[in-house]
């Protein structure tokens, strides 16, 4: 098992993390004092000198940020001050909403995606490939919120079939899903394809062809397996743009995630709530990419059993 | 005579070379360029003025009144105007936006070809960094923080995306440098400012350009959907993102307030998709490696 | 500055090592050593061949004495002036006085920028002349170098691979430089247009007087070309003489096997070839002794032991060897 492979993954990992907290607490910190900018403007002194004191607001800078960690880690982000409940509290209740709706969003897109760009790869220039291009470039200049709008109209306004709004029963999540799993959809199929036909024209597939081995087990044996991780990749790294999209998704159609959260937090200032969502997002993003490069690895025969340090 | 015939080859030249679909989107790029520039003189009307005698007026092709072609919004405010006017402020914005993106990117780029080392690794981790975490939640981030005014805004979405030029220069650079040319002219005396501004800059500009063609669309779409969610374009201003999130909640009797803008979006960005890909895979193979 | 000592350039003990990373992680940092303590001198108006093996340094030696690298320690004197300690913007006007023509014309020519304006560009660079002037000049020395008039405008990929180095010359004479440092400058040529390129440079040497450092693995061209020649093997010249001398009295048995591959035209003459066994060692992890002892057909156990000088041997001729005169 190459260690080297997985230390330097996992310590840019750490650097991209140590990064995006340290951009979070010097935003807040050159925005003015944080006891002003984060707490309500309603807030008593008293309240706003435990707050400092809490986060050592009156101490030196290094000791502030030492200060941070150390409250991040016991999960500690302050509270909201428009329903004064904790951070972290809040966040328990929104992120089962955004976990649901986004793992079903991915699942939904790949079992799609990958046997279409599969099936496009091997039959170029046919209906089933066209349909796959015209998603992915439909996907690709579709604004998801337009996307979204249009789904309402015709499922809940015209045909009066689904729920625009909310996310109590099964049939709440059916148009949000459909709406961010199109362009998706579209960039994993393309990707699929590209690399199905870069893959059916290396030496090695043609040489397992010519061996006579059947259709079926060259694709499914040889070229599908050299293909996945590719594949793969392109799926992990998309963790950021699907987030991206639940921001939007979640606004259009009031599903009650950390999304919605995020955006509706912006428009009131509300701080601490800004904070720990940017934090939880950004580190489970960092988490994703290193999952896919660990993935990789195991994947990959040659990352795997090259000895480290050679 | 002549001439008439040397057109008609020339036109006839076209049609055979480019597609007929990418020739409407690029007929359509234009018309949506033409109307940001003259938006002054194409609005029927100010976009700002109100008539509440006329609220929520149909569309003409619905019956409505001549007056409003494209109807009016419950303020009575004609949705032409403010078509007109928000096609003029998300194309600008987006323009601007994205030249801040490829001049950024590729600054970056060759700054970290040129000084490689400590200064290259840096630059690239802030790259891998900008990768890793999404535009989106860097820009609600940082205008939670700061408000929004357009100055913040545009600034913003110019860094959307300048990651990729930077990889793309600072490749094209580095492969320039080792490639032979660069190291040509530089021994012959050249100063390393004549090196990328004469040399290494033409050479990439090619694939900066099919870039920029990529990264407007996003722009577009990046745009609209901040002033969708309400912390992009600011009323009094409109965009046509802030178009549809108005029209959003008039969705059960006036669907048109939402969907006019949404069209007039999802077709700019799919011709200027539809073009850059073309453009893309029909550059000078002989001039670009 | 002394520009009509007969010596134009003197190369002091030259050494250009590379510290190469390692594979993985924390891979440990290597030493390549691409030249390793060099001497010579280049007289003013000949042409000095320098031949060896891809990989022996030859490359980098030309880089050093252009200064285009840092060299690790020695020096280079051009025209009295030790070149190795120059400021940028010296360095740069110094370029009017030596040139460099490359191995691969394509890639030392801008694709996007016509063959007459990169002609014309050292003299935009220098500020030499008005722009009629400059291109008056590029004009006439299209001619010299047998190009047409029409190139001017023609971009690289639309002429062939001759007239691209015809066009690499044009650019670097110009300036009118002392010396030319040709690196492989036709072994990315067809055979056929070889012999033109070759003929070029010497009627060109005739006319101007200017000095060639020529770069070679072919033997042949640098017999045809060059007035002295040094050997390297593995960083360090193992061999230096005139032509004449070289070939007819070859002293190292590494030049004597370079020499015996040299194919004849004639069928009827015999002659043995003396074939290398094996690859030279890496310049990473050197022998302790002589360099060439684990290939050396004529090796004894000194050559193991301790480096071998290069020492002179007469007839202003140097070769490190302990075994000279043994065949």
């Amino acid at each position: 098992m190459n260690i080297t492979y997985f230390l330097t993954k996992f310590a840019r990992a750490l650097i991209t993390m140590l990064l995006v907290v340290t951009f979070v607490f010097v935003v807040l910190r050159i925005t003015g004092d944080p006891a002003q900018t984060i707490l309500p403007e309603d807030t008593t002194e008293e309240e706003r000198q435990e707050f400092r004191e809490m986060w050592d607001l009156d101490k030196p800078l290094h000791v502030q940020y030492l200060r941070y960690w150390k409250n991040l880690f016991h999960g500690s982000m302050g509270k909201s001050y428009r329903d004064k409940r904790e951070v972290s509290q809040i966040m328990a209740e929104r992120l089962p909403k955004t976990v649901y709706l986004m793992s079903l969003s991915i699942l939904l897109s790949v079992i799609i995606a990958i046997p279409l760009g599969v099936k496009a790869a091997l039959n170029r220039n046919t209906f089933i490939d066209r349909l796959s291009m015209s998603t992915a470039v439909f996907g690709f200049s579709m604004p998801n919120f337009f996307l979204g709008i249009l789904l309402i109209l015709l499922f809940s306004v015209k045909l009066k079939l689904l729920p625009s709004s909310g996310s109590d029963t099964w049939k709440h999540i059916i148009l949000p899903l459909i709406t961010s799993s199109v362009a998706h959809i579209g960039s994993y199929s393309r990707f699929t394809r590209s690399t199905m036909l870069s893959v059916m024209n290396k030496p090695y597939i043609r040489t397992a062809t010519a061996t006579g081995l059947s259709r079926n087990s060259v694709i499914y044996g040889h070229a599908l397996p050299n293909a996945a991780i590719p594949i793969v990749t392109i799926v992990g790294t998309s963790i950021g743009r699907i987030i991206s999209g639940s921001i939007v998704i979640e606004t259009v159609f009031a599903w009650p995630g950390v999304g919605r959260l995020l955006v509706t937090s912006v428009g009131s200032r509300d701080m601490a709530v800004v904070q720990a969502i940017v934090l939880f997002l950004s580190i489970s993003i960092v988490t994703a990419n290193l999952a896919v490069d660990i993935l990789y690895g195991f994947l990959d025969p040659r990352i795997r059993t090259r000895k480290g340090g050679k | 005579m002549l001439k008439q015939l040397n057109q008609e080859t020339f036109l006839q030249g076209l049609f055979r070379k480019v597609p007929p679909l990418i020739l409407i989107s690029i007929a359509w790029l234009v018309f949506i360029i033409i109307t940001a520039i003259f938006h002054k003189q194409l609005m029927p009307m100010d976009y700002r003025t109100t008539d509440l005698l006329n609220r929520i007026a149909p569309p003409a092709f619905m019956g409505g009144d001549s007056k409003f072609l494209l109807g009016s919004d419950a303020l009575g405010r004609d949705t032409l105007s403010r078509l007109i006017r928000s096609i003029y402020t998300s194309l600008t914005i987006a323009f601007i936006g994205s030249i801040i993106t490829a001049v950024l990117g590729t600054i970056v780029g060759f700054i970290a070809a040129h000084f490689k080392g400590i200064v290259d690794e840096i630059l690239m981790t802030l790259v891998d960094f900008q990768y890793a975490m999404p535009f989106m939640i860097m820009a609600l981030l940082v205008l939670a923080f700061f408000g929004n005014n357009i100055v913040l805004f545009i600034l913003l979405l110019g860094i959307q995306g300048w990651m990729r030029f930077a990889r793309l220069a600072r490749g094209m650079a580095l492969s320039a440098q080792e490639d032979g040319y660069a190291v040509a002219v530089k021994q012959l005396g050249a100063t390393p400012f004549r090196i990328y501004l004469r040399h290494i800059f033409p050479n990439v500009s090619n694939i900066i350009i099919v870039q920029f063609t990529l990264n407007f669309p996003e722009k577009i779409i990046v745009e609209t959907s901040l002033s969708f969610i309400g912390l992009g374009i600011q009323p009094p201003e409109t965009s046509l993102g802030s178009m549809m999130s108005y029209g959003r909640n008039y969705l059960m009797g006036e669907w048109w307030l939402a969907v006019i803008p949404g069209i007039v979006i999802f077709l700019t960005t799919l011709a200027m998709s539809l073009v850059g890909d073309w453009v893309r895979d029909n550059l000078d193979p002989t001039v670009v490696k | 500055m002394d520009s009509s000592s007969s010596i134009i350039m003197e190369v002091n003990d030259l050494v250009c090592h590379f510290s190469i990373k390692g594979q993985g992680f924390l891979g440990k940092r290597k030493k390549l050593r691409a030249v390793d303590g060099i001497s010579f001198d280049v007289a003013r108006g000949k042409t000095f061949g320098i031949v060896g093996e891809s990989g022996c340094g030859k490359s980098t030696t030309a880089k050093l004495v252009l200064n285009m690298i840092p060299p690790t320690s020695g020096e280079v004197v051009f025209n009295g002036l030790d070149m190795t300690s120059l400021r940028p913007s010296k360095w740069r006007r110094l370029r009017a006085e030596m040139q460099m023509m490359f191995q691969d014309p394509l890639g030392a020519l801008d694709p996007y920028m016509t063959i007459g304006k990169q002609i014309k560009e050292p003299l935009d660079i220098h500020r030499t002349g008005d722009s009629n002037k400059r291109k008056e000049k590029v004009l006439e020395l299209l001619e010299s170098v047998g190009m047409e008039n029409y190139m001017y405008d023609r971009y690289p990929h639309e002429i062939s691979g001759g007239q691209r180095q015809r066009a690499v010359l044009a650019r670097a004479l110009i300036l009118e430089p002392q010396l030319l440092v040709c690196d492989e400058p036709i072994s990315a040529l067809d055979v056929s247009i070889q012999a033109q390129v070759v003929n070029l440079l010497k009627n060109i040497q005739k006319e101007r007087g200017i000095t060639y450092i020529f770069i070679s693995h072919d033997l042949r061209i640098v017999k045809h070309i060059c007035d002295r020649v040094a050997v390297m093997y593995l960083g360090k010249i193992v061999e230096e003489a005139d032509r004449r001398e070289l070939f007819n009295n070859t002293a190292h048995p590494y030049t004597r096997a370079l020499i015996s591959s040299i194919p004849i035209p004639d069928p009827s003459l015999k002659r043995e070839t003396i074939i290398l066994p094996g690859d030279p060692p890496s310049p990473v992890n050197l022998p302790s002794g002589c360099r060439f002892a684990s290939r050396c057909p004529i090796v004894i156990d000194k050559c193991r032991e301790s480096e071998p000088p290069l020492e002179d041997i007469g007839n202003n001729h140097k070769a490190a060897c302990y075994r000279i005169g043994v065949k």
